[in-house]
């Protein structure tokens, strides 16, 4: 059960922005800009960097949710998105990828892991500095949704077909729910 | 560091709402509770920044926000603050170190169901706030007196538009 008394039923962060939809609306518009915004990463790249992420913060809305959208996002090729969470550095993803990866990382444990060298080798495997900061953004971001989603206990479904189904909804894209009826 | 307006907005807006927007919990506790967490997470720029901004509607000085920091259980803050700063510091370290009885304790003093909901988002907030500012490699001026002396501005401006100055 939530710490709060949010709409029963509903899980993960639907729950919580529900409850409080004025904070809802831009943490909402901040995952759409960042996940789906015009970008050199690809949406795919991006829900998998989210994964990842949410992954090593041990929030399994999140990195469950968020896997889903990456699986439908790279479709065909939707066994990265697991073997990036298996062993990402044994990963079929590029070079560049996975430079990005090691930044969210660090971004994940703590911002000052970052050093000069994890940008500079991102650099010379092409990444760009636009690329670099939605990477360092997306991951600081859930940071906070993973921490969000879990300090509220919001409900955490089990059942893998749930997140499958939040995957397909995703994949379009991040819209504020509507408030449930009083 | 680099600068993207399209999701400085919504960060904007977010810190503007969460901090400043009329609440229960007073502009100053919010601070405070930004503070508490940024130390947490030894992040230079965001403590000074925001420590400052709560030292100057708590009506005290940087180094009483730093003896808060330290030890919030000795200062003199109410029980309520203090039960909503320990679920803050949970926050901190991952979102399942928030328990029951954290919580519980929390109402006991008078929390409300809103403002533990917006301690959590406080504290995650600035756990995402705290990782760009530093992971970007931002400069932050060393001298403390640089956030104590903007203070006051910043408590009329707020927080729209603000990230990148």
């Amino acid at each position: 059960m939530a710490h709060i008394n949010v709409p029963e039923g509903v899980p993960g962060i639907r729950s919580l922005v529900m409850f409080r939809p004025e904070t809802g609306k831009p943490l909402y518009e901040l995952a759409q800009i960042l996940l789906r915004g015009e970008s050199t990463l690809s949406p795919a790249e991006r829900e998998l960097i989210a994964a990842y992420v949410s992954y090593r913060n041990n929030c399994t809305f999140c990195y469950s949710s968020h896997a889903a959208a990456a699986r439908c996002l790279y479709e065909d090729d939707a066994l990265i998105v697991d073997e990036v969470l298996r062993d990402m550095q044994e990963a079929p993803v590029s070079d560049k990828l996975k430079a990005l990866l090691n930044i969210a990382g660090k971004v994940q444990i703590l911002g000052t892991e970052v050093k000069q060298a994890d940008i500079d080798a991102a650099k010379n495997l092409g990444a760009t500095d636009r690329e670099l900061h939605d990477t360092v953004l997306i991951a600081a971001s859930f940071s906070m949704f993973n921490r969000y989603v879990d300090g509220l206990a919001s409900l955490t479904p089990t059942d893998p077909e749930a997140y499958a189904e939040m995957g397909v909804r995703m994949a379009k894209g991040y819209t504020l729910p509507p408030q449930p009826q009083q | 560091m680099f600068y993207r307006p399209e999701t400085e907005a919504p960060l904007n807006a977010l810190a503007e709402f969460l901090l400043r927007e009329d609440n229960s919990l007073t502009r100053g506790e919010r601070e405070l509770i930004g503070t508490y967490v940024s130390y947490l997470n030894d992040c230079f720029f965001c403590q000074n920044v925001h420590g400052a901004v709560a030292g100057h509607y708590l009506n005290c000085s940087i180094d009483d926000i730093d003896a808060i920091k330290a030890d919030f259980t000795t200062a003199d803050i109410s029980p309520k603050m203090k039960a909503l700063l320990t679920i803050a510091g949970s926050v901190q370290k991952g979102g399942k170190n928030v328990t029951i009885e954290q919580v519980d304790a929390a109402r006991s003093e008078g929390a409300t169901d809103k403002e533990i909901h917006d301690t959590v988002l406080i504290a995650a907030s600035f756990c995402m706030f705290n990782r760009y500012v530093d992971g970007l490699g931002t400069w932050a001026p060393q001298d403390r007196s640089f956030y104590v002396n903007r203070a006051p501005q910043r408590a009329v401006e707020g927080y729209v538009g603000s990230i990148s100055k």
